[in-house]
C-alpha cells in the first residue's frame, strides 16, 4: 500500500478537480491536453530516466498511432479500435525494426540517429499527400465509443485520458520494481557492467523502446479522435524536443517528474498568453532558469531541498520513485556515456 | 547531365560551407565543455538578423554593420556561456541541452520582438550578376561563402595549432583538472570557446544571407543541420565537422537536384542514419570504449 501511496494521491486529484471545478476550461481542456502530454512523457520517461537512452525522435511514434487512427477510420471506414490497435502495430512495429540499430548507439550519437528518424517520419507524412492529406492534414476524424457510449465531450475525454494515465503510472511503477525495471536501471548505471552480470542489454533495450513507442502511438491514436484532426505540425521536431523538456525539466527517472514537466509545459503558454509579444522570450527564459536553479529537475531538486533541510541528522531512504542519487548523475546521464 | 551535376555540386559546396561552420562551432563547444549547444543556430541567425538592422536600418556601411553585428553575436556567445551554461553545476547533460533549448527559444523570442516575423535579406556583396563559364553559373557571393569558410576554418585549425590560446583550450577539453594544475584557466578557457563558436556561427549567417534570406526562426534548422554534420563527421573532430558539413551540404543538393526537393532532407538524414549503423562513432570519430 506504502508503495503506491503516490498512485492513490493522482487517482484522488484526478477524480477530484473536475468535481471541484466542473466544466472549467483549465481543467477539462488544458487539463486534458496535460493528461495527454503525461501520457506520452511517461513512456518517454521509460525509456530516458529508468533505461538512460535520449530520444530526441519520440514524436514520431505519436505520429505513426495519430495517422494510423486518422487514415484507417476517415479514408478506408475501418472500427476506430480497429485503427487503434493498427497504430499501435505500426509505432510499436517501426520501433522494434529500429531499436537495434540506433539503440547500438551512444549518447550524441543516439541522440542524432533519433532526432534524424523523427524528421525523416515527419517530411514522410508532409510528402505523401495521398495518402496523408500533406501538410493540410486529415479533418472529420469520427470519436471513440465505449460500449455505445460515445466519448464525445471534453468532460468524458478527461475522463478517459486520466483513465489511460493512471493504469500507464501504475504499470510504470511496478515496472520499476520488478526484474526488469532493475535491470534497466543496471543499463542506465553501466551498460557494459550490466551486460557482464548477465543482463541481455540490447534486449532489454528494444523492449524498452518498444513499450515508450506503443505508449505514444496509443497516445497518438487518442490524440487523432479527440481532436477530430490530425496534421503534421503536431509531430514535428519541437514536439519530440518538448517532451524530452518534460522528462528532463520534471526530474529525470521520476514518473512523477515527467507528469509534473507535463503539467508545467501545458500550462505555461496558457499562461503566458497575457505576455502577448514577450510569450516565447519569457518562455525560454523559464526553462533555462529551472535547469540552471535545479538541475536535477523540479522533483529531483525539490527533493534535494527537502533532503538539506532535514540535515544529515535523518538520512532517510530516497523516495521509490524519486531521482537517481546525486552521485550517479552525471556519470549514469543518457549522453555522457561518450567519454570525448 | 554532368554539367547540371556539377551545377547541384557548386550549389552543395555553398550550402555545406555554411553547415561547416555550425558544425565546426558545434565541434569547439563540445571539445571544451561537453555541451551539445543546440542555440548554435540561432548564432546564425543573430549575426544575419543584426547585420541587416544596422545596415538597412541605421544605414551602416556594410563592412561595419557586419563587423558590429558578429561583435554582437559574440558578445552574446560569452553571455550564453557566463549566465546560462557556467552557473549551472552539477547539471546533467541532457540538463545542459535543455539549457541551450531554452536559451535558443529565448533569443528566438528577442529576434522576433526586435525585427518582427518578416524574411529579410542583406545585399550581395559584390553583385548579382552570376559567373558563367559554359552552362554552370555561380553567384559572386557563393564565391564569398566559399572563401570566408576556407579562410575561418584555416583560422581555427592555425589558432587551435600554433597560438597558446588555442593550445590551453585543447587542453582544456583533454582534462580540466590537469589543465587547472598547470596554470590554465578553466573558465576564461571556456568563455572564449563560446565567444569562437558564436563569431563563427555570426559569420556563416552574414555570408549566407544574401543567397538564403533570413527570419527570426531561421536558425533552428541550421543548428539541426549543424549538429548533424558534427555527428556525421564524428564528434569533437573539429575537422570532421567541416567535412560532415560539407558532405551534408553535397547531399542535400545532389538529392533535392536528381531526386526531389521535398525528400531532400529526408534523403540527407537517411544516409546520416546509415553512417551511423555502419559506423557508430561518425566518419572521423574514434571509437571510445566506455569506462565502468
Amino acid at each position: 500500500m506504502k508503495r503506491l501511496r503516490g498512485w492513490w494521491l493522482l487517482v484522488a486529484l484526478l477524480i477530484a478537480l473536475p468535481l471541484l471545478f466542473p466544466g472549467n476550461y483549465y481543467v477539462t481542456v488544458v487539463g486534458a491536453s496535460a493528461l495527454l502530454h503525461a501520457i506520452l512523457a511517461v513512456g518517454l520517461n521509460l525509456l530516458m530516466g529508468y533505461a538512460g537512452q535520449i530520444s530526441l525522435g519520440h514524436a514520431a511514434f505519436f505520429g505513426l498511432g495519430a495517422y494510423s487512427s486518422a487514415i484507417l477510420t476517415t479514408r478506408y471506414g475501418v472500427n476506430p479500435w480497429l485503427a487503434l490497435g493498427a497504430g499501435l502495430v505500426l509505432a510499436g512495429g517501426v520501433a522494434y525494426l529500429i531499436a537495434r540499430p540506433v539503440l547500438r548507439l551512444k549518447g550524441h550519437y543516439l541522440a542524432m540517429a533519433t532526432l534524424g528518424f523523427g524528421i525523416i517520419v515527419h517530411i514522410l507524412l508532409v510528402q505523401t499527400g495521398g495518402l496523408t492529406g500533406g501538410p493540410d492534414g486529415i479533418g472529420g476524424i469520427p470519436t471513440l465509443s465505449l460500449f455505445g457510449w460515445a466519448i464525445d465531450s471534453d468532460a468524458r475525454w478527461y475522463g478517459v485520458l486520466a483513465a489511460t494515465l493512471l493504469i500507464l503510472v501504475l504499470g510504470a511503477l511496478n515496472l520499476m520494481d520488478s526484474r526488469s525495471g532493475r535491470a534497466l536501471g543496471a543499463i542506465h548505471g553501466a551498460e557494459v557492467a550490466a551486460g557482464m552480470m548477465g543482463i541481455d542489454t540490447a534486449a532489454a533495450k528494444t523492449a524498452v523502446f518498444v513499450l515508450a513507442a506503443l505508449t505514444a502511438g496509443l497516445a497518438g491514436s487518442l490524440f487523432a479522435h479527440q481532436q477530430a484532426f490530425v496534421s503534421p505540425d503536431s509531430f514535428n521536431f519541437f514536439v519530440s524536443i518538448e517532451l524530452v523538456t518534460m522528462v528532463v525539466l520534471g526530474g529525470i527517472a521520476s514518473t512523477w517528474g515527467a507528469i509534473l514537466g507535463a503539467v508545467i509545459l501545458t500550462f505555461l503558454p496558457e499562461l503566458l498568453v497575457v505576455f502577448e509579444d514577450y510569450e516565447v522570450l519569457i518562455f525560454g527564459a523559464i526553462l533555462m532558469l529551472i535547469m540552471i536553479f535545479l538541475p536535477q529537475g523540479i522533483v529531483g531538486g525539490l527533493a534535494d531541498l527537502w533532503a538539506r533541510r532535514q540535515g544529515a541528522a535523518a538520512p532517510t531512504d530516497p523516495p521509490k520513485a524519486g531521482p537517481a542519487p546525486r552521485g550517479l548523475a552525471p556519470a549514469s546521464d543518457p549522453v555522457s556515456q561518450d567519454a570525448a | 547531365m554532368w554539367d547540371q551535376i556539377l551545377q547541384f555540386l557548386l550549389t552543395g559546396i555553398t550550402l555545406g560551407s555554411t553547415y561547416a561552420l555550425v558544425a565546426l562551432g558545434f565541434a569547439i563547444i563540445y571539445n571544451a565543455s561537453d555541451v551539445v549547444n543546440l542555440a548554435q543556430g540561432e548564432f546564425v541567425m543573430l549575426g544575419a538578423m543584426s547585420a541587416i538592422a544596422l545596415s538597412a536600418g541605421q544605414g551602416l556601411p556594410l563592412p561595419l554593420a557586419i563587423l558590429l553585428a558578429v561583435l554582437l553575436t559574440l558578445v552574446v556567445g560569452l553571455m550564453l556561456q557566463r549566465f546560462a551554461i557556467a552557473p549551472a553545476k552539477g547539471i546533467t547533460v541532457v540538463g545542459t541541452i535543455i539549457i541551450t533549448i531554452g536559451a535558443s527559444i529565448f533569443l528566438r523570442g528577442l529576434a522576433l520582438l526586435l525585427w518582427g516575423k518578416d524574411i529579410q535579406a542583406l545585399p550581395h556583396f559584390s553583385g548579382e550578376t552570376p559567373l558563367r563559364w559554359g552552362d554552370l553559373t555561380l553567384l559572386p557571393q557563393s564565391l564569398w561563402v566559399m572563401g570566408g569558410t576556407a579562410l575561418l576554418v584555416l583560422g581555427v585549425q592555425l589558432f587551435f595549432n600554433r597560438t597558446l590560446l588555442g593550445k590551453a583550450i585543447l587542453a582544456c577539453s583533454c582534462n580540466k583538472t590537469a589543465a587547472q594544475l598547470v596554470g590554465i584557466n578553466v573558465g576564461r578557457m571556456l568563455l572564449v570557446a563560446y565567444g569562437l563558436s558564436a563569431l563563427l556561427g555570426a559569420m556563416a549567417g552574414v555570408l549566407v544571407t544574401p543567397i538564403t534570406y533570413t527570419s527570426y526562426d531561421a536558425g533552428i534548422m541550421l543548428g539541426l543541420k549543424g549538429f548533424a554534420a558534427a555527428v556525421l563527421g564524428g564528434m569533437g573532430n573539429p575537422m570532421g565537422a567541416v567535412a560532415g558539413g560539407l558532405l551534408l551540404g553535397l547531399l542535400e543538393s545532389l538529392a533535392a537536384g536528381l531526386i526531389s526537393s521535398g525528400y531532400k532532407d529526408a534523403i540527407a538524414f537517411i544516409i546520416l542514419l546509415l553512417v551511423l549503423f555502419l559506423r557508430p562513432s561518425g566518419l572521423f570519430g574514434r571509437a571510445v570504449s566506455e569506462r565502468v
